[in-house]
C-alpha cells in the first residue's frame, strides 16, 4: 500500500507558478506516466510530489502521512526517487553507488548493517548489474549507467519509485532495456512507478495510466487505451496525428504528421491489424479528412 | 581558489536598446572627465576647480599651484585613468578567452610574475626606483604570461580555458612563494618594496607615465581591432572555428594583448587587483555580450573606478594616504556583492 | 563453466561484536594507512634528529621511548627532542590532518575538485582575526588564537553564505561572487596593518600569512589537538553524508538526506579546523587541495576511507614539508608555507601535463 495523493497543489519557482492547485492520484502498484510538451510542468510536478521542491499551497499526502511532515529518512524508505541525468563522482564503482541507496535505513552509527548488505547485492542481481559491480560508475555504458542508478534508487526499498526522465539521452537499445527493468520491478516486485517521458508511445507502451499535461494542467489521465486519442495528442503537443495500434502490443501508436507531407487518409494498419481500440476516432478523422 | 563555473550571463541587460549603447558611452566619459577634474582638486592641500581650468589651459610656471597639477596631480590622474582602462580591458579579454567569470591578471598569474620580477630585482641589484620596477614589473609580467599560455596550451585542443586558469593558479602560487621567501629572508627589501606590491598612484611622474603609456595604448587600441573577434571566440572555440574563424590566431594576439596591457599596467602601479575581475561583469550587465560595446565600456568604467579608488586613497587618512589597490577592493566589493545578488538568478 | 561471479565488495566492514557500531572501508585502506604511518614515523625521526645538537639515530628512538634514561645526556636529549623539536613536528602534523580534512569536506560539499579550505573565506577572516588579536594584544596565550581565528573565519563565512543567500537558497556562483568581493575587502585590511606596522611586526606577519611552524611548543599542539579530536570523528562519521551529497542535491534529497542541514554541518567542521589550523600555524597553502586529489588516487571516492586517509597523508606531507624548510637552506629556515606551494605547484604541474590530452 503506499498510495500517492496531490490535494490542490501549487507549484512555483522563485517568481513563476507552474502549477495552480492541482489533484492528482497516483494509484497503488501501477506504473504512470507524466507526459506533455517541453516546459508543460511535469518535471515540476514530479519534483512536487517527491519533495524535491516544496508546493506553496495544497499537500501531498502518502497513504494518510503529509510527506512534509514525515522525517526525512522515513519518507526516504517509502518514496525513491532518480532525478534526471545524475552524475556520479569519478571513480566511484557501481558497487558503491548501489551501497548509497541505503542510506536512509543507517544511522550515524550503524552505517553498513548485514541487510544493508543482502539488499544492495539483491539489488545489483536484480538489475543486472552485479558483473559490473567492480566497474567505475563513469566507465559503463549509458544503459548500464542508468540501470546502476536505478538500482541504487532500488536499494532504498520503496514501494514508490518516481524518475525523472529515465531514458533521455539513451540510444534506443538502452531506452527499452530500461523501460523493461522498470516493468519487470512493476509485475514482479510490485512497485509503484511515476515516470516522466518524453516519449508518448513508450508511455502507451509501459504504463498502465498515462497523465498528459499542458501549460501547468492536466489535460487527461487514464489508460493509455482510453486516454492516448488524436484529439488529445492534438490538444496537448499541437501537432496532427494518427492513432494505430502498435503491431507489438496493440497499445495505442502515435504516428505524428509533418508540415508538408500530411499521409493520405487509410485505416488499413488498423484493420488488418484487427485490433481496434481507436479505430473509430481514426475514421472520424479520416472522414474528416475527406 | 578557483572554480570552473559557467560565465554569468545576465538574464537581461541594462541599456536594453542598442540605441542607447553609444550616448550611453558618452555619458560615461563626461562622468570620467568629472572624475578626472574632481581627484585634480584634492590633495594634501585643496585647489581650487577654476585654478585646475587654469593651469590646464593657461599655464602659469611660476604659480605654485599649477606646478602642483601640471607636475604631480594630472601625471598621477592620467596613470589612474590609463591603468584602469587597460586593467578593465584586459580583464574582459581574459574572461572571454578563457570563459572563465573568474579570469584576471590575479589569477592568471601576471601579478606575481611582475612582483616576483620586482622583488628580485630589487633584492639583488638592490635601486629601488619607479623606474627600475616599472622595466622588471613589465618583464616579469610577460614572462609569466608566456609561460602560463604555454603551460596551457600544451596538448591536443591547445589553450582551453581550464588549463589556462590551472595553469595560472599554479604558476601564481609557485612565484608568490618565492617572493615570499625573499621579503622574509629580507627586511631592507620588504621594506622598500611593501608599499609597491600593494599597488599604488603615489609619485607617479610624467617620464614614468610618458614610457609605459605607449604599450597600454596600444593594447587597448589593439583589442578594439578585433573586438569582433572577441565575441565570437567567447562562445566558445568549437563554435568560433565553425563560423570560420582561426582560433589559435585570435587567441595569440589576445594573449599578447593582454601582455602589454596587464604588464604595462603593473609596471607603472603595481599589482592592483579587483578592477580587471569587477569592470567587465558591471559592463555585461549594463551592455551585453558582444565586445564591439564590452570594450570601450570597460576602458571607461575601469578609468573612473580606478580614479575615484584614489580620490578615496588620499582621502580617507589625511594627510598620509592608502595605496589604491586597497582602496579599490572598498569601493568596488559592495558593489559587485549587490549586482551579484540582483542580477545572478541561479 | 557458468558459475556466477563472486559478489565480492571492495570495502571491508567494520562492525565490532556486542557494538552498536558498523563502519565500512574501502579494501585499500589499512594498507595505505600502515604504508603512510610508517613513512611518517621514519621522517620523524630523521627530523628529530637533524639539527645543530647532534644526536644518534638510536638516541633519538631511546629518547621518544624513555628508555635512556641513565644517559649522561639525557637532560640534553630531552631538552632538545620534547622542547624544541618535537612539538613543532606533532605540530605540523597535526596541522596536516586538519587542513586536510577541511579541503576533503569542501571538495566534497562543492563537488569541485579544485576546492580548498579556504574557498568561503576562511583564510582572510581567521587571518584578520589573528593578527589583529597578535598586534593588539601582545601575549596572547595559544589556546585562545583558535577561538578568535574560528570566530573571525565563522563570521566571513556565514557573512558570505548570507550575502550570497536569496529567496530559495544559496547559488553556488553568488557563493563564489560573493566570496571574492569579501576576501577582497579583508585582504584590503590585512595589507593596511602591512603597510603602516613596524617593519619587524610586518615581517612576523608576512611568515603568519605564509605559513610556520617556528618556534611552537606544546601549548599549540594542545590548542588543535583539542580541536581534532572533536571535529575528526565527527567528520569521519559524516564520510556517508558527504559521499551522499556528491550524487548530486537532488539524489541526496530522495534519500532522506536533509541536505541544508548536513551541508551547514560538514561546513561548520570544515571551517572549524582550517580556523584551528590557520591560527597556530597560519595560513598554509596547497595541503588541502593535494592531499584530497592523492588519496583519491589511492583509496577511491567513498569518503568513509578518503577522509581518514587524507588527514593522514595532510599531517605526512607537513612532517616532510617542516624537515625540507629546515634543511634547504639551513642554518636559516624557510617556513613551512613556502615548502608547501614549492612541492604542490609541481605535483598540479605534472597534473595539468598528464591530462593534457584531454
Amino acid at each position: 500500500m503506499s498510495e500517492l495523493n496531490a490535494h490542490d497543489i501549487t507549484l512555483a519557482y522563485e517568481n513563476a507558478t507552474i502549477i495552480q492547485k492541482m489533484r492528482l492520484t497516483i494509484p497503488t502498484g501501477k506504473i504512470t506516466a507524466l507526459v506533455g510538451p517541453n516546459g508543460c510542468g511535469k518535471s515540476t510536478l514530479l519534483r512536487g510530489i517527491s519533495r524535491l521542491l516544496k508546493p506553496r499551497a495544497g499537500s501531498v499526502v502518502l497513504d494518510s502521512d503529509d510527506i512534509w511532515r514525515l522525517p526525512t529518512k522515513a519518507l526516504a524508505k517509502r518514496l525513491g526517487i532518480l532525478p534526471q541525468g545524475p552524475v556520479a563522482p569519478e571513480g566511484l564503482t557501481v558497487h558503491e553507488l548501489v551501497a548509497q541507496g541505503r542510506y536512509p535505513h543507517q544511522s550515524w552509527f550503524q552505517q553498513w548493517s548485514p541487510e544493508d548488505e543482502r539488499i544492495t547485492r539483491e539489488a545489483l542481481e536484480i538489475t543486472h548489474i552485479a558483473e559490473f559491480a567492480d566497474r567505475a560508475v563513469d566507465t559503463l555504458s549509458g544503459g548500464q549507467r542508468q540501470r546502476a542508478w536505478i538500482a541504487m534508487t532500488l536499494a532504498q526499498d520503496s514501494d514508490l519509485i518516481l524518475l525523472d526522465e529515465p531514458t533521455t539521452f539513451l540510444d534506443l537499445a538502452y531506452q527499452i532495456e530500461v523501460l523493461d527493468l522498470l516493468q519487470d520491478l512493476n509485475l514482479e516486485r510490485g512497485k509503484t512507478i511515476v515516470m516522466v517521458l518524453h516519449d508518448l508511445n513508450q508511455a502507451c507502451r509501459y504504463a498502465d495510466r498515462v497523465v498528459a499535461m499542458r501549460g501547468g494542467q492536466i489535460m487527461a489521465q487514464g489508460a493509455p487505451d482510453q486516454v492516448v486519442t488524436e484529439k488529445m495528442v492534438h490538444e496537448v503537443f499541437e501537432i496532427g496525428c494518427r492513432v494505430i495500434a502498435d503491431p507489438v502490443t496493440g497499445k495505442p501508436l502515435v504516428v505524428p504528421e509533418s508540415r508538408r507531407r500530411h499521409a493520405t487518409p487509410t485505416t488499413d494498419v488498423v484493420r488488418q491489424n484487427g485490433h481496434r481500440p481507436n479505430t473509430n476516432h481514426v475514421e472520424k478523422v479520416a472522414d474528416a479528412a475527406r | 581558489m578557483t572554480a570552473q563555473t559557467q560565465t554569468v550571463t545576465p538574464s537581461s541587460r541594462i541599456l536594453g536598446s542598442r540605441s542607447l549603447l553609444l550616448p550611453g558611452l558618452f555619458v560615461c566619459l563626461l562622468l570620467l572627465i568629472g572624475c578626472l577634474l574632481w581627484s585634480i582638486t584634492l590633495g594634501a592641500a585643496d585647489i581650487d576647480s577654476t585654478v585646475v581650468y587654469e593651469s590646464l589651459f593657461h599655464y602659469d610656471t611660476t604659480n605654485f599651484d599649477h606646478l602642483i597639477i601640471q607636475t604631480v596631480r594630472l601625471p598621477r590622474v592620467l596613470s589612474g585613468m590609463i591603468v584602469g582602462a587597460s586593467l578593465a580591458v584586459s580583464g574582459a579579454i581574459m574572461q572571454g578567452l578563457t570563459r572563465n567569470p573568474l579570469a584576471d591578471s590575479g589569477i592568471l598569474g601576471i601579478n606575481s610574475g611582475a612582483a616576483f620580477a620586482v622583488v628580485l630585482a630589487v633584492f639583488l641589484l638592490g635601486t629601488p626606483s619607479l623606474s627600475t620596477y616599472a622595466v622588471f614589473g613589465f618583464i616579469g609580467a610577460a614572462v609569466a604570461a608566456v609561460i602560463v599560455y604555454t603551460l596551457g596550451s600544451m596538448g591536443r585542443g591547445g589553450a582551453t580555458p581550464l588549463k589556462l586558469t590551472l595553469a595560472g593558479v599554479i604558476l601564481s602560487a609557485f612565484l608568490s612563494s618565492f617572493t615570499t621567501a625573499i621579503l622574509i629572508g629580507d627586511q631592507e627589501t620588504l621594506d622598500k618594496i611593501r608599499f609597491w606590491t600593494a599597488g599604488s598612484l603615489a609619485g607617479r611622474e610624467m617620464p614614468l607615465l610618458l614610457q609605459t603609456a605607449p604599450y597600454m595604448i596600444a593594447g587597448i587600441v589593439g583589442a578594439l581591432l578585433i573586438s569582433r573577434q572577441l565575441t565570437t571566440i567567447s562562445l566558445g572555440e568549437d563554435i568560433a572555428k565553425g563560423l570560420g574563424q582561426s582560433t589559435g590566431w585570435v587567441k595569440g594576439i589576445a594573449a599578447l594583448l593582454v601582455v602589454l596591457l596587464s604588464g604595462g599596467a603593473v609596471a607603472l602601479a603595481g599589482p592592483i587587483g579587483f578592477v580587471g575581475l569587477v569592470i567587465p561583469h558591471v559592463v555585461r550587465f549594463i551592455v551585453g555580450v558582444d565586445y564591439r560595446w564590452i570594450l570601450p565600456y570597460s576602458a571607461v568604467l575601469g578609468a573612473i573606478l580606478i580614479t575615484v579608488a584614489d580620490v578615496g586613497a588620499r582621502v580617507v587618512i589625511r594627510p598620509q594616504e592608502l595605496p589604491v589597490g586597497v582602496m579599490m577592493a572598498f569601493v568596488g566589493a559592495p558593489f559587485f556583492i549587490w549586482l551579484a545578488r540582483w542580477k545572478v538568478k541561479r | 563453466m557458468a558459475a556466477e561471479k563472486q559478489l565480492r565488495p571492495s570495502w571491508i566492514t567494520i562492525r565490532p561484536r556486542g557494538l552498536n557500531f558498523s563502519y565500512k572501508l574501502d579494501r585499500r585502506v589499512p594498507l595505505v594507512a600502515l604504508g603512510i604511518i610508517a613513512f611518517t614515523l621514519v621522517v620523524l625521526v630523521v627530523s628529530i634528529n637533524y639539527g645543530q645538537y647532534n644526536m644518534s639515530v638510536g638516541d633519538v628512538v631511546q629518547t621518544l621511548l624513555g628508555l635512556n634514561r641513565d644517559h649522561p645526556d639525557y637532560r640534553n636529549f630531552t631538552l632538545v627532542v620534547h622542547t624544541f623539536r618535537l612539538p613543532r613536528i606533532v605540530l605540523a602534523f597535526l596541522v596536516g590532518m586538519a587542513l586536510a580534512v577541511s579541503g576533503t569536506i569542501m571538495q566534497g560539499i562543492t563537488r569541485n575538485a579544485l576546492a580548498d579550505p579556504y574557498l568561503l573565506g576562511v583564510s582572510s577572516g581567521a587571518g584578520l582575526a589573528a593578527v589583529a588579536l597578535i598586534v593588539w594584544l601582545k601575549d596572547v596565550p595559544a589556546y585562545v588564537l583558535p577561538w578568535a581565528a574560528f570566530a573571525g573565519a565563522l563570521i566571513t563565512a556565514v557573512a558570505i553564505y548570507a550575502l550570497a543567500w536569496k529567496g530559495e537558497g544559496s547559488s553556488p556562483i553568488r557563493l563564489i561572487l560573493v566570496g571574492i568581493a569579501l576576501e577582497a575587502v579583508l585582504a584590503s585590511v590585512t595589507t593596511i596593518m602591512l603597510l603602516f606596522g613596524q617593519i619587524n611586526d610586518v615581517q612576523q606577519a608576512y611568515v603568519w600569512l605564509t605559513g610556520s611552524v617556528y618556534g611552537r611548543n606544546w601549548e599549540h599542539v594542545y590548542a588543535i589537538g583539542g580541536w581534532l579530536l572533536v571535529f575528526l570523528p565527527a567528520a569521519i562519521l559524516m564520510a556517508r553524508q558527504l559521499n551522499t551529497l556528491g550524487l548530486g542535491d537532488a539524489t541526496a534529497k530522495g534519500l532522506g538526506l536533509r541536505i541544508e542541514w548536513q551541508r551547514g554541518l560538514l561546513l561548520i567542521i570544515s571551517v572549524a579546523l582550517a580556523a584551528a589550523a590557520v591560527a597556530v600555524a597560519g595560513t598554509i597553502g596547497f595541503v588541502g587541495l593535494v592531499a584530497p586529489h592523492v588519496t583519491r588516487r589511492l583509496v577511491g571516492p567513498s569518503h568513509e576511507g578518503l577522509v581518514p586517509i587524507s588527514a593522514l597523508f595532510g599531517g605526512a606531507l607537513l612532517v616532510l614539508a617542516d624537515l625540507i624548510g629546515r634543511w634547504v637552506i639551513a642554518p636559516s629556515e624557510l617556513p613551512i608555507g613556502i615548502v608547501t606551494a614549492m612541492i604542490g605547484a609541481p605535483y598540479f604541474m605534472y597534473l595539468l601535463y598528464r591530462s593534457r590530452n584531454r
